[in-house]
């Protein structure tokens, strides 16, 4: 399937707006990141071949960084910070809280294809501990109760979710 | 709470958004451009940073004056001021907070460091899960160049400078200056090792200064209102400036308070922070960010400054106050800390990515109550094993590590006697890391773990 005629102009005028082209490899990546969904072997080819960039340069970027993903996510991705301050708060609990609630392993998809969970890197929101990202917006002071509000707003939620951009 | 100590990052704190460039102008912003492009030579501004002793805020501390002279004199060519917004240390968001308050207080202070460095250009590097900074800056760029005071030739004269948005995919090496810039570059961000420093060739193999947020953020102050009101504010003999100190864990109060350097540490706590919470009794404190060590409550009356930190043997670091209460158990909030440490290295030296995984796997072992007595010299002998890692990442997480021991071994010793945790932690489960049970496609270098012949 051709790419968009629009997503292919956005990623040539980051390219060209780019001092250096690969100055926009990871700008280019989340671009096709939000059209496919993730980075699949599709993405790759494409990316290296606007880039100027191998596939095995591409592939050490997006193996490496924890916002690119090389294999299927859901619709919203659920960061859940793992950092020491949100630890003295949830411990275990609101982790393991949201993996058994939507019945998936770290890491894992939901079955419907709408939420992944991934434990982070301290996510910068210390102060409002224990809290999680969820594309792009943060979700404070998480209690079981508000993780449940949390997940029904999103099922409900018809916007288009903002990924990482 | 009434703050009555100077507000000088943080005086246009507005509830729940930015301050305007207005609002901002209102207050003397842009003061210091307008009274310098044109008027100062770059070296009369560099010389105003170096007698302010303007140190770093990111956590090394090193005087930011100091940095900018590493550029050769006599280079042609492009320079850059890359701007550090990554702040991924556990503990630290000090610097969303200061671009979400005063977005043009940001950009003046990168525009007059760009004056004094004579750079065309400034990468502002953000972490993904501050998107909305990201926007937020680019948004107010644009403000800044409709006002003449960013892009080509700044209120009317030949300086002509531009500020960008790198955004980054998120890991914590990229905090890291010569990683930062390889990141910036599309290749993989392991930090350099040896070789020029980035202030002689950075990015794009041109001279590059690779500043804290915060740090920039001061320059708009120390131009406007000299050298010596700037070190007047600090409390300490050796300090200048004030300090956003984020405190976060169990306080009354947590968040990013703006105080003079120097303030101790029971004064933040106690009386910024609101104290500790109902029932609860200060254990430790992490003084400056993941990387520093713990300190128990003797060293409260320390004051929070580079050189009193340093001579007591602690460090400042990012001034990120995490405190710990007594319930809670340090043997596992150091193997959190050992959690993060593993999945973020860059793995790309030995002391660092074998002696990590090492390490975490022998706090697993003592916090679920299998630990033995060698254990302990095994993971002193690691830690120091890690201090001759390639970057600071390493020798930084050994940091806290070494401090448990140092200061808290009874509590270790606890756990290997009661073989449990006294705290009532359940054995550690190896969830949601980059090995064991969770899938090894996402995130990091998969850790071999499961094949570990420790
Ligand atoms: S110390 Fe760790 S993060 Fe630094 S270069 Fe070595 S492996 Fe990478």
């Amino acid at each position: 399937m051709p790419l968009p005629d629009d997503l292919v102009a956005q990623i040539q005028h980051r390219i060209d707006t780019a001092g250096h082209p690969r100055e926009a490899a990871v700008d280019v990546m989340y671009a096709l990141q939000r059209h496919y969904g993730y980075l699949c072997d599709e993405a790759m080819h494409y990316a290296s071949r606007v880039l100027g960039m191998t596939t095995l340069e591409l592939e050490s970027l997006a193996t490496f960084y924890d916002y690119l993903y090389r294999r299927p996510v859901g619709r919203y991705v659920i960061h859940v910070c793992d950092s020491v301050v949100c630890w003295m708060f949830h411990q275990d609990s609101i982790f393991d809280y949201l993996c058994r609630t939507l019945g998936v392993p770290p890491g894992g998809t939901t079955e419907d294809g709408l939420f992944t969970v991934l434990p982070a890197a301290c996510i910068g929101n210390c102060h409002n501990a224990p809290t999680m990202l969820v594309n792009g917006r943060f979700y404070d002071r998480l209690t079981p109760e508000r993780i449940d509000a949390a997940l029904a707003e999103l099922r409900q939620s018809t916007e288009e979710p903002v990924r990482c951009k | 709470m009434q703050i009555d100590t100077p507000q000088v990052l943080l005086k246009n704190r507005h509830l729940g958004r930015p301050a305007t460039i207005d609002e901002y102008r209102a207050g003397g912003g842009y003061e210091a451009l307008a009274a310098t492009v044109g008027k100062r030579t770059p070296a009369e501004v560099l010389q105003l940073v170096l007698e302010a002793d303007l140190r770093g805020r990111g956590g090394a501390g090193f005087p930011a004056g100091k940095k900018w002279q590493g550029i050769p004199a006599d280079y042609v060519g492009p320079r850059y001021v890359v701007v550090n917004t990554d702040e991924m240390e556990p503990g630290t968001f000090k610097d969303r907070i200061l671009v979400n308050v005063d977005p043009h207080l940001v950009i003046e202070g990168i525009i007059l460091c760009a004056y004094a460095v004579k750079a065309s250009e400034g990468v502002c590097f953000i972490r993904p899960s501050y998107e909305s900074d990201a926007v937020l800056l680019e948004e107010q760029s644009r403000v800044a160049r409709e006002h003449g005071l960013l892009g080509k030739n700044i209120l009317g004269t030949d300086f002509s400078f531009d500020i960008h948005v790198h955004r980054s995919a998120g890991r914590y090496i990229c905090g890291e200056a010569s990683a930062q810039i390889k990141a910036i570059s599309g290749l993989r961000p392991n930090p350099r090792k040896g070789g020029p420093r980035t202030s002689v060739k950075g990015l794009w193999d041109c001279p590059t200064i690779v500043n804290n947020l915060e740090t920039l953020a001061n320059l708009p102050g120390i131009v406007r209102n000299g050298p010596e009101w700037f070190k007047s504010l600090a409390r300490s003999a050796t300090g200048s400036g004030t300090k956003l100190f984020s405190v976060s864990g169990r306080v009354a109060r947590p968040g990013c308070y703006e105080l003079p350097i120097g303030t101790p540490l029971r004064e933040i706590i106690y009386t910024h922070a609101g104290g500790m919470p109902p029932g609860r009794v200060l254990k430790a404190v992490i003084p400056g960010g993941a990387s520093t060590p713990f300190m128990p409550d003797k060293y409260l009356d320390l004051e929070m400054d580079f050189e009193p930190m340093k001579r007591a043997g602690q460090r400042f670091g990012t001034a990120s106050i995490m405190v710990f209460d007594q319930n809670t158990c340090l043997v596992g909030a150091t193997l959190n800390l050992m959690e993060f440490f593993t999945r973020e290295s860059c793995g790309w030296c030995t002391p660092c990515r074998e002696g990590l995984p090492y390490v975490r796997h022998l706090l697993r072992l003592i916090e679920g109550g299998q630990g033995r007595e060698e254990h302990i010299a095994m993971i002193k002998d690691a830690a120091k094993a890690m201090r001759s890692a390639y970057c600071a990442f390493a020798p930084g997480a050994a940091e806290p590590l070494l401090s448990l021991f140092e200061y808290f071994e009874a509590e270790v010793r606890e756990h290997l006697r009661q073989k449990r945790c006294p705290f009532g932690n359940p054995p550690p489960a190896a969830r949601g890391k980059a090995c064991g049970t969770r899938p090894p496609d996402f995130g990091p270098t998969p850790c071999p773990e499961d094949q570990c012949p420790i």
